[in-house]
């Protein structure tokens, strides 16, 4: 037991050296470190050094209702193609179908099949696809179409996904450095912004759809009318009490834009958008005004109508201009979210977490006051209470800070307030194991044992329990970091490597330093 | 030298108090302190944080002392709902607490009730500034308050598999039943003091049960390792030599978790200190409890079951009943 080959104590020595490069990026600068070590530091949390904590939630139940929404158009179209009368058309997005009635039940089977052609594949797993759409029908001719288990899952799976890309391209345009974004759980994104102190523009900036549509209006709708006509809506218009029929039919999406610009006009100096369209945008862009001049287009972003020209020319060249009574933000945070693109359900911010720097600073020099505190105390009971082997644990008890904080920064962790208290409580739990071998020696050595053996009984029977005692504690951090919300997951990744960490120092390396200085010494008796 | 050799210990050589004597005592005062815990819980109840209960809160700094009355007076006309208002730290810090604003996705009530307080504390505390904003909705406070008790459901019952896998039964249920002792006076303590019953006291009990059943550990081991070496030795008095044993550890590894827990109480800041003062608390509890309940405990399960016939020498180990290793 105390007997260390060479190599073993080279080994060691190794970790300790390996502890030491590991740590130091976190306080000399990245240029004094050689190239070929990893230079990852301690990142501080959001609660340290200032920031914005945002969770987001995708509303799935929009994404279902807009799938059905198409659903219901494309049933429209192809049973007026097919000359299939029908009745009660309506989508019900609590059952996540669309039901109708075909007029003549004869006619059921011919419904059927133009309707599922409405299907759209989604994977089901093994590279299998199925279409999205269960359809079941009734003698009756009643038809009920059903998003199928599988396509919920992927079109929900697909929104968010999509989403996270949307907020990370819409936060970049902010110029927000080092934001952090990720998927949490089934439908809902995390993000931090450190260093934001006022997250209001962002937010606003989030919670925008930002669905742009270039659409026609009707011109013959009546706009008193209760109900629009098929295939129209009104929308509102951006002045408050103007209201517009605007056709159903996109004939240009905002996907198919590839810039868009804040500016002012020439003309008049007012705040505009300039667009680009990509490739297949300005064809249709082309189409459709040459086919429509003389009658006017609407532009939709999310359900409002922004402006709504009169076509004088046919447009060709795949730029335009939206001008609707902007400020140079309006016109800028628009540019922002055409360029980003649309996100495919509206988000809202169902957690939000901001801290200042100032408190940030206060919470730090608390931390590393209760660190300096602590570690005197335990350094000094340890040194008092049990002598040389507590000083020699003692010794063990800054290497195993200092592993400690190399496996940190060998993680990239995040440090946070409940981490710096993980670490001085792990001041207080890594002596424990030489508490444990101080006590198992001490009764050896009243039993009547000679030092040797006395030692070498106190760290073998000690081990044992100094294991069974430990993983209770990384029991313990496991079901807190499964529990896991950001602050409180940095505290049970820090006393977990923190006790796994003590095993070692406290074990092996007090071990290694009381086989040195018994063979240096030769004691006669041990100072226990 | 004189570091070299220990100073002091704070339990002399062969102490031998004869704890089982007051275990009858220890148990009923244990479960009857349990209890009152547990009705604490009930009323006045549990002050649960914003994790746990949503809403908006906004810690203030004013220029000098705060005039909560001023400010109580300003925040009084917004229409918020409930305004909670106290000291925190500091006399020129404010906690300033809402209830959830609007409805659940209803998007920019709180934003609208941030800047509603940003606007009034303008008009009543002329450069102030807002050190921290939190909001926290309906769904997502009930999410965080559901996994907290599960996390605390689920290390129970992985403390009760672990110790009855490295031990016999008895070990596992004396540590679990003494470990509900113990949480529910962390409820108890929580309730009395008015911390907030938040995501870091969580921990810090999560902490506790970890530290605690640590304890036990070390303490059963010793009685599985003296069941072992004293084969005759009546329960009673081989729980007392057990625990008499391990006492300066017990107490000696207690004091240095106190000993670093109490830095944090003291000088950790606001943010740290229910969390610091919980575990405070916790450490003395079940330090406490290791020596005067889980021990005690064994003996009411295991006087004929962990060793047959501890009086007279059992004939031979029936097959179980020896310590397994």
């Amino acid at each position: 037991m105390l007997y260390f080959a060479r190599w073993k104590v080279a080994a060691i020595l190794g970790v300790i050296l390996l502890g030491v490069l590991l740590s130091l990026p976190n306080v000399v600068p990245r240029s004094a470190i050689p190239s070929w070590l990893p230079a990852r530091q301690i990142s501080l949390g959001l609660d340290l050094r200032g920031g914005s904590y945002l969770l987001l939630e995708v509303d799935l139940n929009a994404v279902v209702r807009e799938r059905l929404e198409s659903l219901a158009d494309g049933a429209r179209t192809r049973l007026r193609q097919a000359n299939i009368g029908y009745l009660n058309l309506q989508a019900q997005p609590a059952a996540n179908s669309l039901t109708l009635r075909v007029r003549d039940p004869a006619q059921t089977q011919a419904a059927l099949a133009a309707l599922r052609e409405l299907a759209n594949p989604v994977p089901v797993g093994g590279g299998a696809t199925a279409p999205d759409v269960e359809l079941a029908s009734q003698p009756d001719g009643t038809i009920t179409a059903t998003l199928s288990e599988a396509a919920l899952r992927a079109r929900a799976g697909g929104a968010v996904e999509q989403s996270i890309e949307i907020v990370r391209r819409r936060i970049d345009e902010t110029g927000v450095a080092e934001a952090l974004i990720a998927r949490q759980g089934q439908s809902r994104i995390l993000v931090q912004l450190p260093g934001v102190e006022d997250p209001n523009r962002i937010k606003e900036l989030l919670g925008r759809t930002a669905r742009m549509t270039f659409r026609l209006l009707d011109e013959n709708a009546n706009l008193q009318a209760a109900v629009p006509p098929p295939g129209v809506e009104f929308l509102e218009g951006e002045q408050p009490g103007t209201r517009y029929p605007v056709r159903r039919r996109i004939e240009v999406d905002g996907a198919n834009l590839s810039d868009a610009r804040a500016g002012q006009d020439s003309r008049n100096g007012e705040w505009v958008v300039n667009f680009t369209f990509d490739s297949v945008g300005t064809r249709r862009f082309a189409d459709i005004t040459r086919q429509n001049v003389g009658r006017p287009f609407a532009i939709v972003l999310d359900n409002k109508v922004i402006t709504a020209p009169v076509i004088r020319e046919p447009i060709t060249g795949g730029r335009g201009q939206i001008s609707g009574n902007f400020n140079a933000a309006g016109a800028n945070d628009l540019a922002v979210l055409l360029r980003a693109g649309a996100l495919p359900a509206p988000l809202t911010v169902v957690e939000e977490r901001t801290v200042g720097p100032e408190l940030g600073a206060d919470a730090i020099r608390a931390g590393l006051l209760s660190l300096a505190v602590g570690a005197a105390f335990v350094i000094g009971y340890m040194g008092f209470a049990y002598g040389l082997f507590g000083w020699f644990a003692n010794l063990a008890l800054v290497v195993n800070i200092l592993l400690l904080v190399a496996a940190l920064s060998l993680l990239g962790a995040t440090l946070t307030l409940p981490g710096i208290a993980g670490i001085v409580l792990t001041l207080g739990t890594a002596v424990d194991a030489n508490i444990l071998i101080n006590e198992r020696i001490r009764e050896e050595v009243k039993a009547g044992r000679p030092p040797i053996s006395a030692l070498e009984a106190g760290f073998t029977k000690a081990s044992g329990t100094i294991m069974d005692s430990n993983l209770t504690n990384l029991i313990a951090m496991a079901c807190l970091y499964v529990l896991g919300s950001g602050p409180v997951r940095g505290f049970a990744v820090t006393v977990a490597i923190g006790t796994i960490a003590s095993m070692w120092s406290a074990t092996v390396l007090v071990r290694l330093m009381v086989s040195a200085w018994y063979r240096s010494r030769r004691p006669k008796t041990l100072p226990v | 030298m004189f570091l070299s050799r220990p100073l002091f210990r704070i339990v002399p050589d062969n102490t031998q108090i004869a704890f089982m004597r007051g275990r009858v005592l220890g148990i009923a005062f244990s479960a009857l302190l349990s209890v009152l815990s547990l009705g604490l819980a009930f009323y006045p109840g549990l002050e649960k944080g914003i994790d746990f209960r949503g809403g908006i809160i906004m810690e203030i700094r004013t220029q000098g002392p705060a005039d909560l009355g001023a400010l109580r007076g300003a925040m009084g006309g917004l229409d918020l709902g409930d305004v909670g208002l106290q000291q925190f730290g500091d006399d020129s810090t404010v906690l300033l607490r809402l209830p959830v604003q609007g409805q659940e996705g209803e998007e920019g009530a709180t934003q609208a009730a941030v800047n509603a307080v940003r606007g009034a504390l303008e008009q009543a505390a002329p450069g102030a500034r807002i050190l921290r904003t939190e909001a926290v909705g309906n769904r997502v406070s009930a999410e965080l308050f559901a996994n907290s008790l599960i996390a605390l459901g689920m290390s129970m019952l992985a403390m009760l598999v672990y110790i009855w896998f490295r031990f016999e039964w008895q070990f596992a249920v004396g540590a679990i039943v003494t470990l509900v002792l113990e949480t529910t006076k962390v409820v108890g303590f929580l309730a009395i003091t008015r911390i907030e019953f938040s995501l870091t006291t969580v921990a810090a009990v999560l902490t506790i049960i970890g530290f605690s059943i640590n304890d036990k550990v070390v303490v059963y081991d010793r009685m599985r390792e003296n069941l072992r070496k004293y084969k005759t030795m009546p329960l009673r008095q081989l729980i007392d030599k057990s625990i008499n044993e391990t006492l300066n550890r017990t107490v000696g590894t207690s004091m240095t978790l106190l000993l670093s827990a109490l830095p944090l109480a003291l000088f950790g800041g606001d943010a740290l200190s229910g969390f610091a003062w919980t575990m405070v608390f916790g450490i003395i509890a079940s330090t406490s409890s290791s020596i005067f309940i889980a021990a005690p405990i064994l003996l009411f399960l295991g006087e004929n079951r962990l060793r047959r016939g501890t009086e007279a020498p059992a004939p031979a180990a029936p097959p179980g009943a020896a310590p397994r290793r």
